[in-house]
């Protein structure tokens, strides 16, 4: 009897040994989340120190960038990297909300489930593969097309001669911008068709009820009702796009100058530290380089933080 | 007469929204078709054995991507094994463990703001701590790097997953005497192990794709290599640098590989789906 009392609470303080060393690791993994994110900002700060110290407020507002003289300016990705993720979810973003709503109300419940799993793919596809269809299948199409057509039909010095001046190749911020709109849109999609699907069909039903048409349902009732959510949604695509390197590195043109025009090149943060890193030339360069990603993290991390506070617990990847 | 005009304008508003999002849906296939068509007939038609069997070539001579496809399977499998083991610990401190806590909440938006963070600058910070003090890039470090992207996915998906158990399954695990510690490991992992794979296999899809992030930390490498502490070759990167230059060969090699990757991660893809599908039913 005693003997079974002994090994019992030997059992247990092993068990509570146990206990504790497992609640350890499992904080401790945690924690490294915790430490990844912290290490990441003070690695961008520590790196781009430099860079920020010499050139101030001027690497924000200068479009110098000179390797050779080391003179860094960023405005020019910086407003690449804005502008092509602006016009890319102005574009995403219609389509999106048209494939959402056509999945939840209009789809043949046949082919519902088939076309919400292409999209999701579509989502799935990685990054690197939508750059080489740009290059190699949308750049020649757009500049052959679109491009040089628009160019000889505008009268020149006109307004608007100024907004599509530019090397006819395909290769330029708005085609950039297309890219990541392609790149967003089956994301954006999936999150408000999920969303959507959430608005209580007696909801839906009794606007029906009341004589309403499916537009108007759609936008009086589904669309408030998920409404923070939703634009929750948005900001994550415009994260994505906002961060994206692979896709329009290969399609940007990367030049460092202060975009001119929609058919102008230009560069991204992203594609900038991609495509010079590796053979930044001195220790200002490389400074700069991370002084840049310093940049990114800090205009994505808004955008992601606020998006998640909108999305609140719901879905998420 | 007036309510008559006003119920035709709010039929052809509807239909104009109806034509709408047909078009949309429209644009979306579209895309999806004009994407994988070309990497059908580029990338397929530019496959044969020898993607298998020889190494990256110089430009102009025959090769294959042998060297890359180890180098990026090697730093797949390193990453996700490193992902796992963190991811589903963590995943399961979110759930078990930190409750309404204000450190479990810090430490679940980090996760979320980890889960969409640019790739890139995961590259730039294991580039500062991993390669620069140890003066050379390596598989290993792109492996790091990888497994940074893909625990954020672990994370999430074990918390969710772990969280939809019914409490009565912990009752009855310390009901029967079990430290709460073999209760999770036993019971908990077990009966969440469908989806707790859903979450590995989507985290792998997603960084077998990845390339900012192996840019500057694994590098590229010529040669046919196992070692992962020297500059490893890798699909994604061979892919860019190939895509990137003048010669018709390698611009097939990297259509070729990209269509590689791309295929490799919609089965990856599909599969997750049809496990979590599988899951979901009683």
């Amino acid at each position: 009897m005693t003997l079974a009392i002994e090994a019992s609470s030997k059992d247990k303080r092993q068990g509570g040994v146990l206990d504790s060393v497992f609640e350890a690791l499992c904080a401790l993994s945690a924690t490294t989340l915790l430490a990844a994110l912290v290490g990441v900002i003070i690695a961008l700060l520590i790196g781009g120190w430099p860079a920020f110290h010499k050139f101030g407020l001027g690497f924000f507002v200068t479009s110098e960038w000179d390797p050779v003289t080391e003179m860094f300016g960023a405005a020019g990705p910086i407003v690449g990297t804005l502008v092509t993720s602006v016009l890319a979810l102005a574009m995403a973003l219609p389509v999106a909300f048209g494939v959402a709503v056509f999945l939840v109300e209009f789809c043949p419940s046949v082919a519902r489930r088939p076309i919400g799993v292409a999209v999701e793919l579509l989502a799935g596809i990685p990054s690197i593969v939508y750059g080489m269809w740009g290059l190699f299948v949308l750049a020649p199409w757009f500049a052959l097309h679109v491009q040089l057509p628009l160019m000889l039909a505008v009268p020149t010095d006109s307004w608007w001669a100024g907004l599509i001046f530019g090397v006819p190749n395909g290769a330029n911020i708005l085609t950039a911008s297309v890219i990541l709109a392609i790149m967003i849109l089956p994301f954006i999609a999936a999150v408000l068709r999920d969303l959507l699907e959430t608005v209580p069909a007696p909801v839906r039903e009794s606007a029906y009820g009341l004589g309403a048409t499916t537009v108007e349902v759609i936008w009086s009732v589904s669309l408030p009702y998920v409404r923070r959510s939703a634009i929750g949604a948005v900001m994550l695509g415009l994260g994505r796009a906002l961060g994206e390197t692979m896709a329009v590195t290969f399609i940007i043109g990367n030049s460092h100058a202060f975009p001119k025009s929609l058919f102008d090149s230009g560069s991204t943060i992203a594609s900038t530290i991609a495509n010079e890193f590796n053979e930044a030339t001195g220790a200002m360069h490389t400074s700069a380089l991370i002084a840049l990603g310093l940049v990114l993290f800090l205009i994505t991390f808004v955008v992601l933080a606020a998006a998640r506070a909108l999305l609140g617990p719901a879905k998420a990847v | 007469m007036a309510s008559n005009l006003l119920i035709a304008r709010r039929k052809i508003g509807n239909s104009i929204f109806v034509v709408f999002c047909w078009v949309g849906a429209a644009i979306a296939l579209t895309f999806l078709a004009l994407i994988l068509a070309s990497l059908v007939t580029k990338g397929l038609g530019g496959m044969d054995l020898k993607i298998f069997t020889m190494d990256t070539p110089a430009p102009g001579s025959p090769g294959g991507l042998r060297n890359a496809i180890l180098g990026s399977i090697m730093m797949c499998a390193l990453a996700m094994v490193l992902a796992v083991i963190v991811g589903v610990l963590a995943g399961t401190w979110l759930a078990e463990f930190a409750g309404e806590s204000l450190y479990g909440k810090v430490v679940r938006f980090v996760n979320d703001v980890l889960l969409s963070a640019p790739s890139i600058l995961i590259g730039l910070f294991v580039y500062t701590i991993l390669v620069r003090p140890f003066h050379g890039f390596s598989g290993i470090a792109g492996a790091v790097a990888l497994a940074l992207l893909a625990v954020p996915v672990v994370t999430r998906t074990t918390e969710d997953v772990m969280k939809l158990q019914p409490a009565a399954l912990r009752e009855a695990g310390v009901a029967l005497g079990s430290p709460l510690a073999s209760t999770i490991r036993r019971i908990l992992w077990r009966a969440s192990s469908t989806g707790i794979l859903t979450g590995g296999l989507l985290a792998f899809a997603r960084i077998s794709g990845e390339t900012a992030p192996l840019l500057f930390t694994a590098l590229n490498n010529q040669f046919f290599s196992w070692n992962m502490t020297k500059p490893t070759a890798n699909l994604p990167t061979v892919i860019f640098n190939y895509a990137l230059s003048a010669y018709d060969d390698w611009q097939r090699l990297a259509w070729a590989g990209a269509a590689l990757i791309a295929f490799a991660v919609l089965f990856v893809n599909i599969i997750a789906r049809t496990l979590a599908r599988e899951s979901r039913r009683p």
